[in-house]
């Protein structure tokens, strides 16, 4: 038996998701970016939802969210997305509502929006994607990003006494009582991203069951921001970012770990 | 039918809120006009209506979450004063630029900077020449009485969806704050989901169904000849909004020799200028821009052709004057009064700035 | 027993040539080719086909989804 007798329409197993346009995704290669749409569109597929759901992109380089994602979506000033949508989730109760955000998005210029829906439990699900720079406008340092690590604007590395320590937006929001579940996953190899999928379905299906604000971390890499081939970057993730930004469940069922 | 009460300027507007059917409020306390939020949680319309109130956790995200209500074709509103609304002028910007229907009311105080409590129309070149980035405007109404603030609500959403753009509406704190008779009108019932999806459901983000492509909201445009596109479609709503939309009023001025123009509190102010100056033997007369944006310029122009000299009468050190200019081409003298600082203007004053500036 | 049998196809003008799918390939499957595509990418290809088994593990994390995966059951 040779391939082309496997590669049969009747055969396939895996394929991209119908949700996702034909447009090639703008991400540089090996983006955990990338991924994280595939699974996040695969989950509102798989749960027939996408006629009732809407989207909401950021400024950053997924602000382009819209040209990849067969879904409604409306895209956000800076920082704001969840301020937008918390008034979709409220004019419409019954929709599945999510934000896609970046780490300077949500964790520099949309701390207030981020905290503020966090803390009124908006019934939206917040998809934060988190690699510790500021990839679109040439790789700037964000609040996330590790002490000692450079970018270019903190070309000697981070300095923790004139820039602050890298922030755990996470872990901050998980004190908030409206926030029923929070987790920090990654995409990288297969595992995780199988892990990724169920994290991202799960809060889904918390919007369906109208529990209050679901918030999903993507520690991912940026290889064209951190200067090094995908794959080096996505051993750097393991080895660096990591150790800080622990994955794994942090509330579940409104209960922290 | 309708229903006649004495309320404040910032109750009217909140009251008719309700009555016109909108779908959401989004504000933050400021002053003077802290009244609206309070009155809209104190009415419960979620009772009423099924309106959603909101108070945000600043300005800034207040009218983010007009645009995302916008953004799915319901009716929204925010309000706040001067320096709030300078926080809101990213987001109006965005409302512009998406072609988003929403309506922000300011009511306006001194400034600039924290400034004060007090009214001024000092907010005139933020609200008509942008306030917020690019090249976009808006369609500006300045209500001068109780009964304005609750009327133009309705009229301000109807011009925001004739046109999907967002509507300023321009009131101060001297119109916010006072109490005069007002005609509400009967309850209009909020659309269902249903009716928002068959009137907006070819450009609002609702959920992409099976019947048609996805929708997208957004004021990017990457590629500058869709860019140059989006501009001049835009250019083109506020050149209809000229031709068909444009409002004021006239006050005793088909035989005047000398004509105030003012909006706003200083209108009400300037029709009492305009009596005593009649009582006085000179022949004075009113323009009152209703829309600051589109501007009454041919109006002004054609009056120009008649009276002597404009007094501009403002509550600033000069904003709306340099349009009274523009409009009237040097064919007469033009000059401004006005207080700052949240003094108030007296009819006496303004008269007599009339007599020195402008009839020497 | 019944084993299975996989293939992948790549989307060659989609690969980015960005090798993440090759670590996580357990047999070895894909390599990356010395042409290059359209936009100047090498890109991923069965270099060891009879090895594989269609488990997915590539095309998952793939970000640009750039592979789809085949399997058939054959009898032992």
């Amino acid at each position: 038996m040779n391939a082309l007798d496997i590669i049969k329409p009747e055969n396939q197993v895996f394929c991209k998701s119908k949700l996702m346009t034909d447009t090639t995704l703008s991400y540089c290669p090996g983006c955990g970016h990338g991924t994280a749409h595939n699974l996040a569109m695969e989950v509102i597929d798989e749960m027939g939802i996408s006629e009732d759901t809407i989207g909401v992109a950021p400024v950053g380089c997924s602000v382009l969210a819209y040209d990849f994602m067969n879904i409604d979506i409306t895209q956000a000033a800076h920082g704001r997305a969840p301020a937008v949508a918390t008034a979709i989730a409220r004019t419409w109760p019954e929709k599945y509502v999510f934000t896609y955000q970046g780490d300077g998005d949500l964790a520099a210029i949309g701390t207030a929006e981020t905290i503020h829906a966090c803390n009124r439990g908006e019934n939206i699900v917040i998809i934060f994607v988190n690699n510790g720079i500021y990839g679109m406008t040439g790789g700037q340092m964000a609040p996330t990003t590790l002490e000692g690590m450079r970018s270019s604007t903190s070309p000697y590395g981070r300095e923790i006494k004139s820039m602050g320590s890298p922030l755990k937006m996470t872990e901050l929001v998980a004190n908030l009582p409206g926030v029923h579940y929070v987790t920090r996953q990654s995409v990288h190899t297969h595992k995780h991203a199988r892990k990724a999928k169920k994290a991202i379905k799960k809060a889904f299906e918390n919007t369906r069951l109208k529990k209050g604000l679901s918030f999903v971390e993507i520690v991912s890499n940026c290889n064209s921001g951190w200067k090094m081939t995908p794959l080096e970057s996505n051993i750097w993730m393991e080895e660096h970012m990591f150790p800080y930004f622990p994955l794994g469940d942090i509330k579940v069922n409104g209960i922290l770990k | 039918m309708s229903e006649l009460k004495l309320m404040k300027g910032n109750e009217a507007l909140a009251e008719a809120a309700i009555r016109a059917g909108v779908d959401a409020y989004f504000g933050y306390p400021i002053t003077p006009q802290s009244e609206v939020i309070e009155y809209l949680m104190t009415e419960r319309p979620e009772e009423r209506t099924g309106m959603v109130v909101l108070q945000a956790e600043s300005e800034i995200a207040a009218i983010n979450m007009v645009y995302g209500a916008a953004s799915t074709g319901k009716k929204v509103m925010t309000s706040s004063s001067s320096p709030g609304i300078s926080l809101k002028l990213e987001g109006i910007s965005y409302l512009a630029g998406a072609e988003l229907p929403s309506v922000i009311v300011n009511v306006v105080r001194g400034g600039p900077g924290l400034g004060t409590i007090q009214p001024s129309q000092a907010d005139y070149f933020q609200s008509v020449k942008g306030g917020g980035h690019g090249d976009y405007k808006l369609y500006v109404l300045a209500p001068s009485s109780v009964q304005e603030m609750a009327d133009f609500v309705e009229d301000a959403f109807n011009i925001a969806f004739k046109y999907r753009a967002p509507v300023l509406i321009l009131s101060d704190g001297l119109i916010g704050q006072m109490m005069e008779k007002v005609n509400l009108k009967d309850q209009q019932e909020r659309l269902t989901d249903e009716e928002v999806i068959k009137q907006n459901g070819d450009w609002a983000t609702t959920g992409k169904t099976k019947n048609r492509e996805r929708n997208i909201i957004t004021s990017l445009d990457l590629q500058s000849e869709k860019m140059e596109a989006r501009v001049r479609r835009l250019m083109k709503k506020y050149e209809q909004m000229e031709q068909e939309d444009m409002r004021y009023e006239e006050f005793q001025t088909e035989d005047a020799d000398y004509l105030f123009v003012a909006y706003g509190s200083s209108a009400r102010i300037a029709q009492k200028a305009v009596q005593l100056a009649r009582a006085k033997g000179i022949k004075a007369g009113l323009l009152r821009p209703i829309t600051l944006f589109p501007y009454p310029k041919k109006v002004l122009f054609d009056l120009a052709d008649q009276v002597k000299g404009i007094l501009s009468v403002e509550l600033n050190a000069g904003q709306m004057v340099e349009d009274v200019r523009l409009s009237v081409e040097h064919k007469v003298p033009v000059e401004h009064f006005g207080r700052t600082g949240g003094i108030i203007h007296t009819p006496e004053e303004v008269l007599e700035a009339l007599e020195q500036k402008i009839i020497k | 027993m019944a084993k299975v049998k996989g293939a992948i196809v790549v989307d060659t003008e989609a690969c980015k040539g960005c090798e993440v799918c090759i670590p996580v390939c357990p047999e070895d499957v894909i390599g990356m080719t010395s042409t290059v595509n359209r936009k100047g990418y090498h890109y991923a290809y069965m270099n060891n086909p009879e090895a594989c088994t269609g488990c997915t593990n590539c095309a998952i994390v793939c970000p640009d989804r750039a592979i789809s995966v085949y399997r058939v059951k054959v009898s032992a």
